[in-house]
């Protein structure tokens, strides 16, 4: 990133524009679905996947994801890794307890 | 004592030392986040009944923020953009407007805060608010925090372009990075606590 053409930026900042677009439309569609009064598996499911969405617009384009280094995504694939063990450790040991009762 | 690869890469990470260090500073903070969305999800499967956040909270004032945190992004980049374009004054106009930004988002926080507390609303009201005061709290801090650092690059910050220009596009788009994380974080807190 550090040595970009001009044309390249040029090129950048139509992109930004475009997911700036994309991020409203977005979130007039998260606020749409609760409206919408969906069962709440269903809304939870489609909320969360339109939070996944926007969030990765956000990491791959202002972020530079889609163009970063190798070293930068497996420093995420290592979060990502700890965030699930994370997760993962406080349900199995409410399982566990449930199980001794 | 100069900083080594502030400006060129590492040889063997092709990173400079800012990019890398922000990365890893980021990766801290999903841990940060990721443990109290972890005990969020803890403290909502074991309630006997979880209420709809927007029955309490406020949808539109929210949805007004989701509108003002995403702006401050695009403006944001669009600092760094201007810098690589080697425009100082629209990059400081973009910081700025920055911080404009997440000040409104601020203000319009407090004014949720004030309505919750005139109606008795605290943390200690129901195990909801207390999570929701908890990661809304800590996500206002980091839109503090971020306000500093741009004002600091937008203001007395900036006098490093005259000296040393790549390196403050390099720091501009690292505090940007740390922006649009605190961006990101706003885009799942929106709908897991004000929705669902």
């Amino acid at each position: 990133m550090e040595h970009g053409h001009v044309a390249d930026i040029d090129r950048h900042v139509r992109t930004y524009v475009l997911v700036f677009v994309s991020l409203m439309v977005l979130t007039v569609i998260t606020v749409g679905i609760y409206y919408l009064h969906l069962p709440r598996p269903a809304a939870i499911a489609l909320a969360l996947t339109v939070a996944v969405v926007k969030g990765s617009l956000v990491a791959c384009f202002f972020m530079h994801l889609i163009s970063e280094r190798r070293l930068v995504f497996w420093v995420l694939v290592l979060t990502v890794a700890f965030f699930f063990v994370l997760l993962l450790v406080p349900m199995l040991t409410s399982l566990v307890d449930q199980a001794r009762v | 004592m100069e900083i080594p690869y502030t400006v060129e890469a590492r040889p063997d990470t092709g990173l400079t030392s800012g990019k890398i260090g922000i990365w890893l500073f980021l990766a801290s903070e999903v841990m940060l986040f990721g443990a109290l969305f972890a005990t969020y999800i803890m403290l909502r499967v074991g309630a006997p009944e979880w209420p709809v956040g927007a029955t309490i909270l406020n949808v539109p004032l929210a949805t007004l923020n989701t509108v003002v945190l995403i702006t401050s992004s695009v403006t944001m980049v669009m600092a760094w953009a201007s810098l690589m374009r080697r425009d100082l004054s629209k990059a400081r106009m973009f910081l700025w407007a920055t911080v404009a930004l997440g000040g409104a988002f601020m203000v319009i926080k407090a004014i949720e805060y004030n309505a919750k507390f005139e109606h008795h609303l605290y943390p200690s009201e129901s195990t909801f608010l207390a999570i929701y005061f908890t990661l809304t709290g800590l996500h206002a801090f980091h839109v503090l925090g971020g306000m500093v650092i741009n004002a600091y690059f937008a203001g007395p910050g900036s006098k490093l372009w005259h000296t040393n220009p790549q390196w403050l596009t390099n720091r501009v788009e690292h505090a940007g990075l740390f922006w649009h994380f605190v961006d990101l974080v706003w885009i799942f807190l929106f709908p897991v606590l004000y929705l669902l």
